[in-house]
């Protein structure tokens, strides 16, 4: 959307009061590496607001878990170095920031969750110690006080005898509960955006559902923006306003999730979504997207999802299509965004 | 548990191949050895380290299989009247107590080094891999046994049980007694490297599948197990090498290794100890020559572990 | 917990039989004559052949002869040298130098071996790190002994810059060169496992998450990543400390330190072959026991272990 409207150029990065909560513009990451440099996220831009649910969905590889840290500031570097672009949090560029004033908001306005908490948590401390740190690093707090207030966010995310949990460690959680800690963890100071990175991936079918019906309660309660990423546009439906469709390391869609279910803008959604299990599904076959996802190294030319796409034609082989607004609040990525979704 | 904690030097070496994942089961590049191999030579190849390594353990090699290329001197013609000399032009690296000429009797050492590091590396592989995927891949009672035996083989110290053995072999001592006491004393580290190899390798799917087409359990270890879970082991052989001619020389230094007249390395030390202080050459030729072989050895295993380990890719 | 402890206690007691089996099976087994073992070429009188034979019980069957050798050890009888010192006296005598020259070695090597693995490992890649690396192959592959000699041949005569020698009894000055010498192989090993280890968990989840949590980078490596990475430094030098006692053998020969590694060259020198198995078991024991304290330690240390 930035990307089409002169205007939006206009806009005074620095006035605090743009309404936007959290503003991704034209974000570029490399990873260079001895194998050649890839290209992670290529002119990425979507914006949070408070309250809003914003759902990013990608194959795996296409850049979607690379711009949340990126926000985070928490990429490996070297090999990956964030080349351009702006991230406005509250109008403010997190990019040109000291670090210093970037690692007040890190963990505390803006936090993230991982899917993996196993891995995710330190193994060799207990979880009270863990959230703790977050109120006693950020805010001052004593020891005492942190684990008081540790306690008093497990059991705000539903862990049973709290009190008693506070003193193990992450292994001796279940997987469900241990995500549970990574969230109490990631709200500890109750930040204005939470970015959640496939966080029920790794769990049980059922497990899944009460950990997003508890992010669902969570954002309720709190009014924090989220950023849902996940390669699983089924578990989108739900919760997200809006969904962010991600391909070779861009967006190539994005629309309110109503308007997106109703209606597909891009080849590449139109796909994924074919390839959901539905409910209304009557009989016939899945349709799985041709293909396989691309090499980041080796990009296919024009419009990156060509050579799977079903209406390819001879322009699509050579230019690369712009992301361009479509409807109100709708943009694509396709040459003929308007003409396939019609047949 | 055991397995995890109790680290000789060489297993700090090679860390990661110290307890190997090598091979996750998701990791396609893992499914054929052979790219394994030909991309770590791809890198080893423009790896400094590798190319010293390799060029030095070549020289060493040929110096060992043919001293004369580089000297006509015999080792053994001695005149006491040449005794500890300086270097000079007629002796490069001087002489010895007994006038030997040292230069000639530095390149005849790396064969004694060159040969016994090579041929213990060998035998306690051999014997390492037999036992290691036997253990690792059958399991059981066999298992535990083994395992309980190398646990008890390594709490004796390699220098100190060779000490206790050969002190007590006096006046026989040659190269043979030697090399099979740092055999019996060098397998079991890679015997454990190889059964916990060959544990994560038995759990991957192909090896079921290899079972269920009917494939006989030598041809599954030979084909299947061996080919993917020997890599660490490769690793951890090269560093040995270098471990083994170290403790030869240590034990020759201690008078319990190898005696004269065999020309050894650490023999040359042991002999000239009193007059070091004295005649510097005496310990910095052959200090300098056997440290050289064993760097080259140690280097080429480290370049060879950060090539194939994934992890570090 | 507790039940880990008890079965770690029982392989080290099966340990311990089975090793001093082995040294003693080294000893009295090898084909040939026991007492030649015991003395070597030294020409022997009929009377010490006598005493030799009632004292292991050469007469015995090899089992018999093995658990007088085993209660012997037990009850701090580790045999005598030929002039009927007992080799427990010995012991006495210069064990204390050799725990202080490893305990001076111990933590030179954990100082500086920590501290350079630190550093090379949070500047992977970089130059430092590359000097690290090369720097503890090569000094790992020069053997102790011509370490020693170089060490006393460059720094003790032609710098003199610390004494050649140890003296009798030896002064902490002189402790000084052989300590460095007897922690220089051990200290590489440090810094290289240091290393790798920070390097694994510099790239592990939970260090992004400690990054996410808005921690400062002190912090972040400091607490976060450092605790995780000393587990097996710490392993390792726990086991070090057993393994310094027996490299001391070479480095007090070289510095002429009056310990029991000196003992045990000597004896080696003069085919005191029961001194030599006395103190060898005794080093033995030392390694065993630093490995059940290091399992111990690392269950405690690591709270993911598995107690089975």
């Amino acid at each position: 959307m930035t990307k089409v409207t002169p205007l939006d150029t206009a806009v005074d990065p620095h006035s605090a009061d743009t309404g936007v909560l959290l503003d991704v513009r034209d974000l570029e990451v490399e990873f260079r590496m001895r194998s050649g440099t890839v290209k992670a996220a290529n002119r990425v831009s979507y914006q949070v607001d408070k309250g809003e649910t914003l759902a990013i969905v990608g194959e795996s590889g296409s850049g979607k878990t690379v711009s949340a840290q990126a926000i985070m500031g928490i990429i490996d570097s070297p090999p990956g170095f964030v080349t351009g672009g702006e991230i406005l949090f509250r109008g403010k560029d997190l990019l040109k920031m000291e670090e210093k004033e970037r690692r007040q908001i890190r963990g505390d306005r803006i936090s993230m969750i991982f899917q993996d908490a196993l891995t995710a948590l330190n193994p060799v401390f207990t979880v009270g110690w863990q959230i703790s740190e977050m109120f006693q690093k950020h805010r001052g707090m004593s020891k005492s006080e942190g684990y008081k207030r540790a306690i008093e966010l497990m059991n705000l995310v539903k862990i049973p005898s709290a009190a008693e949990r506070v003193n193990a460690y992450p292994h001796e959680f279940s997987g469900g509960m241990r995500q549970r800690v990574m969230i109490a963890m990631a709200i500890a100071l109750d930040p204005d955006v939470l970015i959640a990175d496939e966080p029920t991936t790794a769990l049980d079918v059922t497990v899944q559902a009460q950990i997003m019906g508890l992010l669902a309660d969570l954002q309720q309660q709190t009014g924090m923006g989220l950023i849902l990423i996940t390669h699983d546009l089924g578990v989108v439906a739900e919760v997200a306003d809006k969904v962010s469709v991600m391909y070779a390391a861009e967006i190539v869609e994005t629309a309110d999730i109503r308007e997106l279910y109703r209606h597909p803008y891009h080849p590449y959604t139109e796909g994924l979504m074919r390839s959901l299990v539905r409910p209304d599904h009557k009989g016939g076959r899945l349709s799985p997207i041709k293909g396989s996802p691309p090499d980041l190294l080796h990009i296919p030319s024009g419009c990156p999802f060509h050579p799977r796409c079903d209406y390819v034609q001879d322009v699509c082989r050579t230019d690369d299509p712009p992301l361009r607004e479509i409807l109100e609040g709708r943009t694509s990525a396709c040459h003929f965004a308007e003409v396939f979704s019609n047949d | 548990m055991t397995d995890t904690t109790n680290k000789t030097p060489a297993q700090v070496l090679a860390p990661d191949v110290a307890t190997p994942e090598v091979v996750p089961a998701q990791a396609p590049k893992q499914d054929k050895p052979a790219s394994l191999w030909s991309d770590a030579w791809k890198e080893l190849r423009r790896k400094p380290g590798f190319i010293i390594s390799a060029l030095l353990v070549i020289l060493m090699v040929v110096m060992a299989a043919f001293p004369t290329l580089f000297t006509s001197v015999d080792p053994r013609d001695c005149s006491l009247i040449d005794a500890l000399q300086t270097p000079s032009a007629e002796h490069r690296f001087g002489t010895d107590l007994q006038g030997c000429d040292y230069y000639a009797r530095t390149i005849w050492g790396a064969r004694t080094s060159v040969s016994i590091g090579l041929f213990v590396t060998f035998f306690s592989t051999i014997i390492a891999v037999a036992l290691g995927s036997l253990s690792g891949y059958k399991g059981g009672w066999l298992d535990s046994t083994l395992s309980r035996f190398t646990d008890i083989m390594f709490a004796i110290p390699l220098i100190l049980g060779a000490l206790v053995i050969l002190n007590a072999l006096a006046g026989s001592r040659g190269i043979l007694q030697v090399s099979a006491v740092l055999i019996a004393f060098g397998w079991p580290t890679m015997m454990r490297l190889m059964r916990s190899s060959v544990l994560s390798v038995k759990e991957l799917d192909y090896i079921d599948a290899a079972r269920a087409l009917g494939a006989s359990d030598w041809r599954i270890i030979t084909r299947h197990v061996l080919a993917n879970g020997i890599t660490p082991v490769i690793v951890y052989a090269t560093i040995t090498v270098g471990v083994i001619i170290s403790a030869e020389a240590s034990l020759s230094f201690l008078n319990v290794g190898l005696q004269l007249p065999a020309i050894s390395w650490g023999l040359m030390i042991n002999t000239a100890q009193n007059r070091i202080l004295a005649f510097p050459h005496l310990l910095f030729f052959p200090g300098l020559f056997l440290s050289m072989t064993v760097f080259a050895f140690i280097l080429m295993g480290d370049a060879l572990r950060d090539a194939l380990d994934p992890k570090l890719r | 917990m507790t039940s880990y402890i008890i079965r770690r206690v029982g392989q080290f007691v099966l340990v311990f039989f089975a090793a001093t089996f082995l040294i003693f099976s080294m000893v009295f087994a090898i084909p040939g004559d026991p007492i030649r073992a015991l003395a070597g070429e030294k020409p022997m009188p009929d009377s010490l052949r006598q005493t030799l034979v009632q004292r292991y019980h050469l007469d015995e069957p090899y089992i018999v002869q093995y658990w007088y050798y085993v209660t012997g050890v037990l009850q701090g009888d580790l045999g005598e040298s030929f002039n009927q010192r007992p080799v427990l006296d010995i012991i006495k005598e210069r064990f204390p130098r050799t725990l202080r020259l490893a305990i001076y070695a111990f933590i030179i090597e954990m100082v500086i071996g920590v501290t350079a693995g630190v550093w090379a490992g949070i500047r992977k890649d970089k130059f430092l790190d590359s000097l690290v690396k090369v720097s503890t192959v090569a000094v790992i592959s020069i053997p102790i002994f011509v370490l020693g000699f170089m060490a006393q041949l460059f720094i003790g005569v032609r710098l003199g810059w610390l004494p050649v020698t140890a003296g009798n009894p030896p002064s902490l000055y002189g402790y000084l060169l052989p300590a460095i010498v007897l922690a220089a192989v051990s200290l590489a090993y440090v810094a290289r496992l240091t290393r790798s280890s920070v390097v694994e968990n510099l790239r592990s989840d939970y260090v992004r998450t400690a990054k996410a949590k808005g921690l400062s980078r002190r912090r972040v490596i400091g607490v976060h990543t450092f605790r995780n990475s000393l587990i097996p430094v710490i392993t390792f030098l726990a086991i070090d400390l057993g393994a310094l006692m027996g490299g001391a053998i070479i480095t007090e020969t070289i510095f002429n330190v009056p310990g029991i590694g000196q003992a045990l060259y000597q004896s080696v020198l003069g085919q005191e072959g029961a001194v030599v198995v006395g103190i060898v078991t005794l080093l033995v024991i030392i390694y065993a026991v630093a490995n059940l304290v290091v399992d111990v330690m690392y269950a405690v240390l690591d709270p993911r272990i598995r107690y089975d």
